[in-house]
């Protein structure tokens, strides 16, 4: 008996072998096809200037073989997994863990987040990295309120960025005006600019909102480089002042922050003073979410996302809903922004590329859309990820590419795929029975 | 006109391009009472309730609600929501909307979503936390609770309401068109796919909606036994014109309804039923 | 009068090119209802290819012109056909019954990878390419102004035009084009009718990108140069185009192309040249909020 199943299983197997060396060989083929011009041929411009070639077989074989390779990995472990939509259960020690650090994640995040400064005091690379990945934080979470929220895809984001940054910029340098008091008229103009915009074409469907959001921030960008008198085009804008502590310049000289506390001065000082800045932004913007997550309009945003004309039936006027939804988001990053070129002291229409939106974009779909841990760790992952790889600028974005396309595959839902409601009926026993609960798919 | 009626459909007539999907068509739904509109499959029915509740603009005709105090409002030319705000006119729908990541408890929050909008102080007095929004959201919330309580799902509040079963589907699409408090209920097909316990489960709520709350109910419905039993006036349509209206125990014996719903013709029908015993 | 004239040619010729990338956008759309976001850079790449090509070709000792052409054409169409159908098989199939946003993003990812793609694999600066194609015709001249239409010029409206006329063959006599009219209709039933459905939208794909690779080569040999950021920029005229038109007419993609083009051409030549893609943005946003459905396109009722 034993024999006989052996041998069943021992056939089953083999036109599992078979198949998967003839999937490799056609992919490796392809690879072949694809590459051999691209990879094979290299052209330059030549010292004449004209184009000039020489051939790359050897790098054009290695990755032939890597794409054979790779496919054989592939294929074997789908095998293993299961198509791509399955989803194992978790065992229950492993999911009570889980949960625990669900609910232990966040404050411990936040308190370690506080201490940076103190503990990477000397550290001034730690303390701008912190400070990049503060920035997208909070970019992250204003833009998870238009696309996470209330599910509106907008890929000009930048735009809002752009209008915050310019606003301090033109404001600070031409009237004079401090970074405190130009910070909420940073945010007024962008939300309003997100009316303006918004109110045009919220009505349009999905995709061709996408496009026509892409089409706004690339106009914004180009006005931008165009209108040199008021915006100085490429060269930007410089000598932008930076924020003084409520009044007192954070500087060496007398009045300066240092000489009235008595310490040394050190630049490190704006630094540190910088952080806890975007740190509190930050966190304004998360604790405005969270409260509007649970009033009517943050539950409509929600409601929009999941079934639009069911909203209407209800009676909500889901234009005006779509509107304070890019208003709030277009709000933050105004506010993002103005802190952006406060801390860089200058900036020009290169910080403002689809590039930047389309990052933004992938930190909230990564993070799950609607997930507010979920994208503070996804900003974490891939800014933290790109710095690691600063001086391969190219290669950075073709896995940040290649990056996305896998993550719709695999994991649509982003790392944090479960949606917390925002109201319970029964409270305690409501909330660990959601938690061990993937939300719906 | 001696009926209090809440619905005037006049002469309404629908035409997506060289299609006439509603042919002229004319009825009215009496107040505090349920009328049904049947008939077989594509006779125009879905399209009557659209036009009705505003998600698509009639090519002509005209369609009046009448509220309790006499104030009538036109509803032909209206927007869908604010059919459903101001005239006051919920509905339901064939393939069940509900908001599936959403716990069943938040679907009928969504519902209550404008007055808690005014009640909120649009939004701001809710974000510094005023009594009169907190007292506002729970008397929200308990609106909400009555209704699950009545429709058997209290126990399931808190669950996602697209992993309920679809017969709690059903009923929690209805209780979320009734948190908006209507005059008139629009139901398309609420008993489509489910068994017979739970038609009669539906016949019950329904009856209890039009005699607890006054609630005049428009209902688009195949299943007969449903019909037969709760309605108090039917029409019935057929290729986009109405064919037969009345009481009931009428329209069931009249035999160009027959003829619709067997496909066959209405002097074929009266043979059958004069040769019945 | 005769400046007139002159931009008038030279917008027809930009929007040939434009028409020939915005049909693949339009097919694709009509047929899986998807904005290929990717498609503008399949264009870049069929550039490059035929780059690459000419340069193998000239290098080898060929030097009949005819021969050249075909045979660049030929082969950049067939390897950026391959592109655009492992595009489709790796980043949008598995996607199909995903929420609504996926394929899109994907897009993005695969427009991201395709663009550093070719930035690794031929170094970040522009090539330059001597013109293959010289010569032309002094139409007319008046006021010391000469108007010329040059033999580039004359070869991509022929090709254009030839292309357009198989193309229209195809989907309206050939069994491949049926299932794809098909499927646009309606997919499930086309598949219970025994459509390969799988294979149509494939193909469909591997259409739209041999016409972008045609409209890359074009734009090789008018424009003389290739460059990463060409795709994008083009890609988002063309998908213009493609509404401006009607999006999923396939006549309507082509004469929203050759709006585009003469849009722009007059633009930069009457008005500002630096704000001539502003222009074309505009145009996209105002087509969307004012006429969706384009000039030629059937209008959508909501089903609800």
């Amino acid at each position: 008996m034993t024999s006989s199943t052996s041998e069943l299983t021992h056939v089953s197997r083999l036109p599992g072998v078979a198949f998967i060396l003839k999937k490799a060989l056609i992919s490796a083929l392809v690879a072949l096809v694809l590459f051999s011009l691209m990879v094979g041929i290299r052209t330059e411009a030549g010292p004449t200037g004209q184009l000039i070639y020489w051939t790359r077989f050897d790098d054009l074989a290695i990755l032939v073989l890597i794409v054979f390779v790779g496919s054989i990995v592939i294929e074997l472990f789908r095998q293993w997994w299961g198509p791509a939509g399955t989803t194992r259960s978790v065992p229950q020690p492993l999911q009570t863990a889980l949960d625990f650090a669900g609910r232990a994640i966040p404050p411990l995040l936040l308190i370690f987040t506080f201490l940076v400064p103190v503990i990477f005091y000397n550290q001034r690379y730690i303390l701008d990295l912190g400070i990049l990945v503060l920035t997208y934080v909070m970019l992250g979470w204003g833009l998870n309120v238009v696309v996470g929220l209330a599910g509106l895809l907008d890929l000009g984001y930048v735009a809002f960025y752009a209008v915050g940054a310019y606003s301090y910029a033109l404001l600070s340098t031409n009237l004079g005006l401090s970074f405190w008091t130009c910070l909420p008229l940073a945010g007024i103009l962008a939300a309003l600019w997100g009316v303006m915009l918004g109110f045009p074409v919220l009505r349009l469907r999905g995709d061709y909102l996408a496009i026509v959001t892409l089409a706004f921030g690339e106009i914004i960008r180009l006005v931008i480089i165009n209108w040199q008198s008021l915006t100085g085009g490429p060269n930007g804008i410089s000598a932008i002042p930076r924020p003084s502590f409520f009044g007192i310049p954070l500087t060496a000289g007398e009045d300066g922050l240092a000489a009235r506390l008595g310490i040394e001065f050190s630049p490190t000082h704006r630094i540190v003073f910088l952080f806890y800045v975007i740190l509190a932004l930050a966190l304004l913007t998360n604790w405005v979410t969270i409260r509007l997550r649970r009033l009517p309009i943050g539950r409509a945003w929600e409601a929009l996302r999941e079934d639009e004309v069911a909203c209407r039936a209800l009676g909500i006027n889901t234009t005006t809903t779509k509107l304070t939804a890019f208003a709030t988001g277009a709000m933050f990053g105004g506010f993002a922004g103005a802190f952006f070129a406060t801390r860089q002291g200058f900036i020009s229409p290169e910080s403002f590329t689809f590039q930047e939106s389309a990052l933004v974009l992938a930190i909230v779909v990564l993070g799950g859309m609607g997930s507010q841990l979920g994208v503070a760790l996804a900003a974490l992952t891939l800014i933290g990820g790109f710095e690691l790889f600063r001086g391969f600028d190219q290669y950075r974005m073709l896995v940040f590419g290649m990056a996305m396309v896998l993550l719709m595959i695999w994991r649509p839902r982003g790392l944090v795929g479960y949606r917390a409601p925002t109201v319970f009926l029964k409270r305690s026993e409501a909330i660990s029975s959601e938690l061990a609960r993937e939300g719906r798919g | 006109m001696n009926a209090d009626n809440i619905l005037n459909v006049d002469h309404l007539t629908m035409r997506f391009g060289g299609v006439v999907a509603v042919n002229d068509l004319s009825f009215d739904a009496e107040r505090r009472k349920i009328t049904a509109l049947i008939g077989p499959n594509g006779a125009g029915k879905t399209t009557v309730f659209n036009c009705i509740t505003g998600f698509y603009r009639p090519t002509s005709g005209a369609i009046r609600l009448t509220h309790e105090g006499g104030r009538s409002i036109q509803l032909e030319r209206l927007n869908d929501f604010r059919i459903a705000r101001q005239a006051k006119v919920a509905r339901t729908f064939q393939n069940i909307r509900l908001f599936p990541g959403m716990t069943a408890l938040e679907n009928l929050m969504v519902a209550q979503h404008n007055a808690l909008m005014l009640a909120s102080g649009l939004t701001i007095l809710g974000l510094i936390g005023v009594p009169s929004w907190r007292a506002a959201e729970k008397h929200a919330i308990d609106q909400a609770k009555r209704w699950l309580d009545r429709i058997g799902l209290l126990e399931r509040a808190d669950d996602a309401a697209g992993n309920l079963p679809y017969g709690d589907q059903r009923r929690l699409e209805i209780a979320r068109a009734m948190c908006t408090e209507p005059a008139l209920l629009c139901l398309d097909e609420p008993a489509a796919g489910l068994n017979a316990r739970e038609s009669a489960a539906l016949s019950e709520l329904l009856l209890s909606i039009r005699d607890d709350l006054g609630t005049s109910i428009l209902l688009i419905e195949h299943d007969m036994s449903v019909v037969m039993e709760i309605s108090d006036h039917i029409a019935v349509m057929d290729y986009g014109v109405k064919i037969a209206e009345g009481p009931p125990q009428a329209v069931r014996d009249d035999p160009k309804v027959i003829a619709a719903y067997l496909g066959a013709d209405e002097q074929e029908a009266i043979a059958v039923m004069e040769s019945s015993p | 009068m005769d400046y007139f004239a002159q931009q008038l040619i030279n917008g027809i010729v930009l929007g040939s090119i434009y028409g020939l990338i915005a049909i693949g956008y339009t097919m694709v759309y009509g047929i899986v209802g998807m904005i290929n976001f990717a498609h503008g850079d399949i264009f870049m790449i069929g550039g490059f290819i035929a780059l690459i090509s000419f340069l193998i070709l000239v290098s080898i000792g060929l030097t009949a012109v005819p021969v050249i052409l075909l045979i660049v054409l030929l082969v950049s169409m067939a390897i950026t056909a391959l592109y655009g159908w492992t595009v489709e098989r790796i980043a949008y199939r598995p996607l199909r019954h995903s929420f609504r946003l996926a394929p899109m993003l994907s897009a993005i990812g695969m427009s991201f990878v395709l663009i550093n793609y070719s930035q690794i694999a031929q170094g970040a600066r522009v090539k330059p390419v001597p013109p293959i194609i010289t010569g032309g015709y002094s139409l007319f001249e008046s006021d010391g102004f000469v108007v010329r239409l040059s033999n580039v010029q004359i070869l991509v409206v022929i090709a254009t035009v030839v292309l357009l006329a198989l193309f229209t063959w195809l989907v309206s006599r050939t069994r491949l084009g049926r299932d794809m009219r098909a499927c646009e209709q309606d997919q499930t039933m086309a598949a219970l009718l025994g459509v390969d459905v799988d294979r149509t939208i494939s193909m469909t794909f591997v259409i739209g990108a041999a016409l972008a690779a045609v409209a890359g080569m074009m734009y090789l040999l008018y424009y003389g140069l290739v460059d990463f950021f060409m795709g994008f920029v083009a890609g988002i005229k063309a998908f213009t185009a493609a509404v401006l038109g009607g999006i999923g007419s396939l006549p309507g993609a082509m004469l929203g192309g050759l709006l585009i083009g003469l849009i722009e051409t007059f633009w930069s030549a009457y008005f500002s040249v630096e704000y001539k893609d502003v222009a074309a943005f505009s145009i996209l946003i105002v087509v969307l909020i004012f006429l969706p459905t384009g000039l030629l396109g059937r209008p959508e009722v909501e089903k609800v």
